[in-house]
């Protein structure tokens, strides 16, 4: 019986959206939240950390109500696409980089406000615009952390469950990711696919946590 | 030309106490050295120029451009305020050549134009060969030429230094002073120096401006100030002078002369303007204006020595209580044998003594 690869492809498809996504909106909420004193600051903080402690499950049931086919958004994606939004991979997506972006704004964070001073001051002194100084300047000397903590989130997008489960399903062939097809294959005896996954899975993610951690050593070099 | 007024207020914190920075200040082309002691608010005054920082109140002029006015609201981004900034680390980005950090600074320039300061500026400080390093391959005075050749690139109105100095050694001091020396002769733009080396003042500025505790307590130039520090502070941050309070016994306008009564002894002073008898006053006097004898005569004090240390022209010999007299070496040695046995007077001419506010 040959194995079927599907769940892995779409786990990957999936981790690069989510931690595509996390990266742009993550390092901006960062940069926010460094940067920048505004109303609800505290609040937008406290908002952006939950996904690392809420269940799962309790996120896919708060998502479920934000982007479902009767929210203001599911209705308004329906509407746009054609199709809803809860159930396919897409929504899978969404889950993942809700579990991903803390990661990348609670590091890019602590990078960006331990960026000196006085290089962004001088930068300023000279003349150079925010917006150059943000990409010349602040994320050149950040690059680093910042990519540890993308490889951490690309790791962690790749391998969630629960909240997949609530607002993707388990639909093989379309939204069951690997994480959910260790689960079939343990639960329906076919412990050959499980086995495949579980490598798969173990590898990528112990290569991939190593690669932050290296960068994260010759960072303090 | 810049000058301006500068209120700014930090009530004090948890553990903190607070400060308050109030200044009038006005600087023309040259150099003028903010000198005073650490957290007197030199640095502030540089980053409320450079607009880092908001003061509460006052108003900044640099040339004919209001770069900040609390009443109408003006605060100038820093990128408008065409500063020229040499930070205290030198700031130089880690992740840029030398080259590319110019390039960076120079970025509004029209590409040839920019090319051709980039090569000059590299040509005036000696850096051509160093474009195509990083800062980290930077020797301490390389970093040093380089961060102030970034600061002009840009043909800044104002240069701000940040204690250029600080934490060099003596060979890189003397370089930086003879590049600072030369910056004066060719820039024409006021130069704003902080400084708390008293040598750095006198070496390099045109004028100095004395920081205490959040005010300008005095300024002048380097051998007006030296001369005249003017308030008791002034002179006691200066240093080197013997500062004295006395009371006036007897005035003599006369002859202009009055009588004070110093260290315990009653002593003959310069005219006192505006003084009445009984007021209590005070003075100062440079070391080397002092006379060391071995006799007793008019206008001595009897003194007992504590310590001398060798000077490169002369001895100091400190007697306490804020006697403490520079001898020549070789009225010294004349003196030495004698003064031991028979004991030390010291002579406080008339004419020394300078009123300064107390």
């Amino acid at each position: 019986m040959s194995i079927d690869w599907f769940p892995l492809w779409l786990s990957l498809k999936v981790a690069v959206w989510a931690t595509g996504i996390s990266l742009i909106l993550g390092i901006w909420l960062a940069w926010l939240l460094a940067n920048k004193q505004f109303r609800g600051k505290d609040l937008l903080d406290a908002l952006t950390t939950l996904p690392l402690a809420l269940p799962p499950t309790v996120l896919g049931y708060y998502l479920l109500v934000v982007i479902g086919r009767r929210s203001w958004f599911g209705h308004a994606w329906e509407h746009l696409t054609g199709s809803p939004l809860v159930f396919t991979w897409h929504a899978a997506v969404i889950a993942s980089t809700l579990h991903a972006i803390p990661l990348l704004i609670k590091s890019s964070r602590a990078a960006l406000e331990n960026v000196y001073q006085a290089f962004e001051r001088a930068a300023r002194v000279l003349g150079v615009s925010e917006w150059r100084l943000f990409w010349r300047v602040s994320i050149p000397l950040v690059r680093r952390p910042v990519a540890a903590a993308t490889g951490l989130a690309f790791a962690r997008s790749m391998g969630d469950f629960g909240t997949t489960l609530m607002v993707a399903g388990n639909i093989p062939g379309q939204t069951q990711t690997a994480a959910l097809a260790i689960y079939d294959a343990v639960n329906s005896n076919n412990s050959r696919l499980a086995l495949w996954l579980v490598i798969v899975i173990s590898l990528l993610t112990v290569a991939i946590v190593f690669l932050a951690n290296r960068l994260e050593q010759s960072r303090q070099a | 030309m810049i000058k301006g007024s500068i209120v700014r207020k930090f009530p004090p914190g948890p553990d903190s106490a607070g400060f308050h920075l109030e200044i009038d200040f006005e600087a023309a082309v040259g150099v003028t050295a903010l000198f005073g002691p650490s957290g007197s608010g030199k640095t502030l005054t540089l980053d409320s120029i450079a607009g880092f920082v908001k003061p509460d109140a006052g108003r900044i002029l640099l040339d004919d451009r209001i770069l900040f006015d609390a009443e109408s609201g003006v605060h100038l981004p820093p990128q408008q305020r065409s500063c020229g900034y040499v930070f205290q680390n030198y700031a130089l980005f880690p992740h840029m050549t030398l080259r590319e950090n110019l390039a960076f600074a120079a970025h509004s320039l029209p590409r040839l134009e920019r090319h051709r300061r980039i090569a000059e500026q590299l040509e005036r400080f000696k850096l051509t060969g160093m474009a195509g390093r990083y800062p980290h391959e930077l020797s301490g005075g390389q970093k040093q030429r380089s961060s102030i050749a970034r600061a002009l690139i840009a043909s800044p109105k104002i240069v701000l230094l940040d204690e250029p100095g600080r934490g060099l050694d003596d060979a890189l001091r003397a370089d930086l002073y003879s590049l600072i020396q030369e910056l004066r002769q060719s820039l024409n733009v006021p130069v704003l120096l902080v400084t708390h080396d008293m040598q750095e003042c006198l070496g390099l500025a045109d004028r100095v401006l004395i920081y205490d505790a959040g005010r300008i307590v005095h300024r002048g130039s380097p051998a007006e100030l030296l001369l005249n520090p003017g308030t008791v502070e002034a002179a006691r941050l200066l240093g080197g002078f013997n500062i004295y309070e006395a009371e006036v016994i007897a005035l003599d306008p006369a002859r202009q002369t009055s009588r004070l009564r110093l260290l315990g002894e009653e002593i003959s002073g310069p005219h006192l303007r505006g003084c009445f008898k009984g007021d209590r006053v005070a003075f100062c006097v440079r070391p080397e204006e002092l006379h060391l004898t071995t006799h007793p005569g008019d206008n001595r004090i009897r003194a007992t020595l504590r310590t001398t240390v060798e000077r490169t022209q002369s001895i100091r010999a400190d007697f306490g209580s804020d006697l403490v007299v520079d001898v020549p070496r070789e009225a010294w040695s004349a003196l030495e044998e004698e003064g031991r046995k028979s004991g030390w007077w010291v002579g406080i001419p008339a004419r020394s003594l300078r009123q300064i506010a107390r």
